[in-house]
């Protein structure tokens, strides 16, 4: 015997919608954090997955049940917020992640890096030159990694 | 989330130090910015270099122009790994934000280097 509650209530759409919401989220507050995880979105692939048999199972269960016009809206309405989180996170990802500028002048390899003077964070000016030389526990430095990124403007 | 690619860095810093890796990061952020989120709040411990105009970020062909989240000219993500003669021997500009280099990358091309 189901209880009232149970009965009543359709769980599925409900855990449906807030998976969907978990599976979206969870990627810029979670999983980007990690290379395997942020370059092919998996485990928020998996998340989505659940989610959307779920709101599959309480969509189907809406509409065959004697439950009224709104339950059926509201099922509705869940199912496609969440398959729009999902169309969103591959957006995000896979088209605004490549909207970038070519750069096909970028030194190559093989190719002398242009030097540089900038200052660093504390003000003072230093040059590719420096980078290159200045000893990192008493012994020169065998390479320098260059890493351009977006900062915090 | 942005900083995500520098935080692996950070968590690597032993291996690259221990490699004779210097490890420089480069955008428009201003010293002062730098100081206050990089060092004093992620506590990050490499050399960070400001390019506000953006110059060298110009140079080395990166600028992503008025980009979408900011309204601002700022740098593409790419990385470069230079040797002691200042000759790119290893390098990586993406063509999606969400794939960087990773350091156990960049120490397997450090290896061969003198």
């Amino acid at each position: 015997m189901r209880s009232q509650f149970t009965k009543g209530l359709n769980w599925q759409i409900w855990a449906g919608f807030l998976l969907s919401l978990v599976a979206g989220l969870s990627y810029p507050f979670v999983f980007v954090r990690w290379p395997m995880t942020r370059e092919f979105p998996w485990a928020n692939l998996v998340l989505f997955a659940i989610a959307i048999l779920l709101l599959f199972l309480g969509l189907r269960r809406a509409f065959q049940s004697d439950k009224g016009i709104v339950s059926k809206i509201f099922s509705s309405l869940a199912a496609a917020f969440g398959l729009f989180m999902l169309a969103a996170l591959l957006f995000v990802i896979y088209v605004a992640g490549s909207w970038l500028p070519a750069s096909s002048a970028a030194p190559l390899v093989g190719q002398k890096a242009p030097d540089f003077t900038l200052t660093d964070s504390n003000d003072k000016p230093v040059t590719l030159g420096q980078l290159l030389t200045e000893p990192i526990n008493n012994k020169p430095p065998r390479a320098v990694l260059l890493i351009f990124y977006r900062g915090y403007w | 989330m942005c900083q995500s690619e520098l935080r692996s860095f950070q968590k690597d810093m032993n291996k690259f130090i221990d490699a004779g890796i210097r490890v420089v990061g480069i955008s428009v952020d201003t010293a002062e910015k730098t100081r206050e989120y990089m060092l004093q709040k992620a506590g990050y411990t490499f050399t960070f270099l400001s390019d506000p105009k953006p110059e060298t970020i110009g140079s080395y062909d990166l600028v992503h122009p008025e980009e979408l989240a900011s309204g601002k000219d700022i740098a593409r993500p790419a990385e470069f790994l230079l040797d002691s003669s200042g000759t790119v021997r290893w390098r990586m500009v993406t063509e999606n934000f969400f794939k960087t280099a990773r350091p156990e990358q960049v120490l397997e091309a450090a290896r061969p280097l003198q």
